[in-house]
């Protein structure tokens, strides 16, 4: 076993917590139970029981919090800087959301409580579920999925049922290679294939290919809009009244939304369906993966066949839940849904109001150009402006043998978080700056990201070994995909 | 590095290379550059039937997942065992050693409609 280092300097390796442990230590003391011990080898049988005692680490509290200190200092994290991580929206989350969902009206209750005694749950829902419906322009809203991509499954699984209940079995379902990553995955667990439309070389749907695409078969077309290379499609509604003319639905994937608050509402440019994504949109954490809530919204005619049961207001003005639905497609999710994330989104909608939702946008779409056009002398911006919130750019590595990567890697040494890489075309870097930033971490950004460019040119073998500042560089991400050793020893 | 003249090239680029009624299946050195380093190729079983225009595989490497589309349809008569363990053979030479299956077919005819080297050279310096 290696010694355990105690007194670290902050720039070196941390011990595991199997190498802090030592026998005798620990941070929790067990009372004396008061009900009588019993035999486990009778109760359990003895050859159930196992031979040793698990081989946990004994580390006393203070190391343990020591442990658990030192690592979230090395959390890269908004709260301490820059994340521009494309079609992510790592906007800042307010603490108020924090307060909000922290309250123990909110944060004290079960999930089996008697209605009458939940009624501020149930009308913050409620309302939150009305301010979607506002935002969005759609009929009725669902708070129900867990995900964002559990919200596109909601979606196209109402969509089926619509097709369904019209007699018909509709199989193909459209993306435009714009679209988001997950469309296409979200159409193999519905059973549905994914078709993938066109783009035109400015990024928009080529109209001619969704014309001879769509036809009697097709489901849905799924899009995003803002797209993935950062343009608003401003031909929407001719798209809507092509997908609709075939008795197709348009899903909109709500990934992007960040741009439309107060400018634009899905619901008036043809769309049928879509879903919020909490995390980006509404400041809610993106957390590790979770716990997320993508909340659907359909149009009038798709109502009967949302999830049940559906929040509502009571004549006598009281909330509660209704399983009246002719053609639910049932539960999507137990219990209220992700009432955590739910409670901050709608602290967040409220805190800041309606003229503060268009001023997100408005502010997160001047950022992206903002910096699109500080940078746009030094690298190839493959898509014309103006863009949404966010753009996508190629860096000059011609002949130096640079990669999107190492850039993303150097970008470490100048405090930001890299952007997102290689995607949704070869080589760019996705850049999304969010509403959050002030115009002097703008700056420092285009800063980096020029004094990188002039790097590539002058310097590139320090572009190429970057990061030099972080106690862990180049990570071997080869051997440990080829050869994983998920195990401490 | 040039694409070698004695195959054939789809856009999407897998390489078919024929031998009678056998043709054996890869990837463009140019796609496994791009790809950057495999590490993981799922391949169909030998035996299965597959149709012209399947995905008939996958391919993994530390930057994306790529599928493996066939342009002849047929059986599978063989796949590339070594690649379930050294994967880095794509990489190395995707061309020869780096193989991924071979396809018995009756349908040589979709192959006519793919690019020559010359060709799919072209394609790539565009890309």
């Amino acid at each position: 076993m290696p010694i355990p280092k105690v007194g670290l300097p902050i720039d070196e390796g941390l011990p595991l917590l199997f190498e802090l442990g030592s026998p005798g230590a620990g941070a929790a003391s067990i009372r004396r139970s008061d009900v009588p011990e019993i035999d486990r080898r009778r109760a359990i049988g003895a050859e159930f029981l196992a031979d040793d005692a698990p081989d946990l680490p004994a580390v006393g509290e203070l190391d343990l919090v020591r442990h658990y200190t030192r690592l979230s200092h090395r959390l890269f994290s908004v709260d301490g800087n820059f994340y521009p991580l494309g079609s992510c929206t790592m906007k800042y989350n307010p603490r108020v959301n924090e307060t909000a969902a922290a309250m123990p009206g909110f944060a004290d209750l079960h999930p089996y409580q008697d209605e009458r005694d939940v009624q501020g749950i149930l009308e913050l829902l409620h309302r939150l579920r009305t301010d979607l419906e506002e935002i969005s322009g759609l009929a009725e809203v669902t708070l129900q999925p867990s995900a964002g991509a559990a919200g596109e499954m909601t979606g196209l699984m109402i969509i089926n049922a619509y097709h369904r209940s019209r007699g018909e079995n509709r199989t193909k379902v459209l993306t435009p290679d714009s679209a988001h990553g997950t469309n296409p995955a979200t159409c193999a667990v519905c059973g549905r294939s994914a078709s993938t439309v066109k783009s035109r070389p400015d990024g928009r749907v080529d109209l001619d290919d969704l014309r001879a695409q769509v036809d009697e078969n097709t489901a849905a077309l799924m899009i995003t809009n803002p797209n993935t290379v950062g343009v608003f499609d401003e031909q929407i509604a001719e798209i809507a009244k092509i997908v609709h003319a075939k008795g197709a639905e348009l899903y909109l994937d709500g990934a992007n939304m960040n741009a439309l608050l107060g400018i634009a509402r899905p619901g008036a440019f043809g769309v049928d369906v879509m879903h919020f994504n909490t995390h980006k949109t509404f400041s809610t954490p993106h957390g590790g993966g979770g716990p997320g809530a993508g909340p659907v919204g359909v149009a009038k005619h798709l109502k009967p066949f949302l999830p049940t049961p559906q929040v509502i207001r009571r004549d006598d003005g009281s909330f509660g839940w209704s399983d009246e639905r002719e053609h639910s497609i049932g539960k999507v999710r137990s219990f209220y849904g992700q009432t955590g994330v739910l409670i901050r989104a709608y602290a967040y909608i409220r805190s800041i109001g309606s003229d503060g939702l268009l001023n997100v946008s408005r502010k997160a779409v001047l950022a992206a150009n903002y910096l699109a056009a500080r940078l746009k002398d030094r690298f190839d911006m493959p898509f014309p402006p103006p863009y949404a919130h966010e753009f996508i750019m190629v860096p000059r590595v011609a002949g130096t043998g640079v990669t999107e990567l190492d850039i993303a890697k150097r970008l470490i040494d100048h405090g930001f978080h890299p952007p997102t890489m290689s995607w949704p075309i070869a080589h760019c870097l996705m850049i999304e700056p969010t509403e959050t930033e002030s115009l002097a971490t703008l700056d420092a950004f285009a800063d980096a990201m020029l004094a990188i460019a002039d790097e590539i040119d002058a310097a590139p073998e320090t572009v190429k070994t970057a990061p030099h500042t972080m106690p862990v560089k180049r990570m071997d991400e080869v051997t440990a995909s080829r050869k994983p050793n998920v195990r401490w020893k | 590095m040039s694409a070698p003249t004695d195959r054939r090239y789809s856009d999407s680029h897998e390489w078919f290379k024929v031998d009678g009624d056998l043709v054996t299946v890869g990837i463009s050195q140019y796609a496994a550059d791009e790809l950057t380093d495999i590490t993981y190729v799922d391949l169909p079983v030998v035996g299965a039937t597959i149709d012209a225009g399947a995905e008939i595989g996958e391919i993994e490497s530390v930057k994306a997942t790529s599928e493996l589309i066939t342009a002849v349809g047929g059986e599978i008569i063989e796949v590339n065992a070594a690649l379930a363990d050294t994967p880095e053979k794509v990489n190395e030479d995707a061309f020869e050693s780096g193989w991924m299956l071979k396809i018995k077919t009756t349908d040589l005819a979709p192959l006519e409609k793919l690019k020559d080297a010359t060709a799919y050279d072209a394609h790539c310096a565009t890309n």
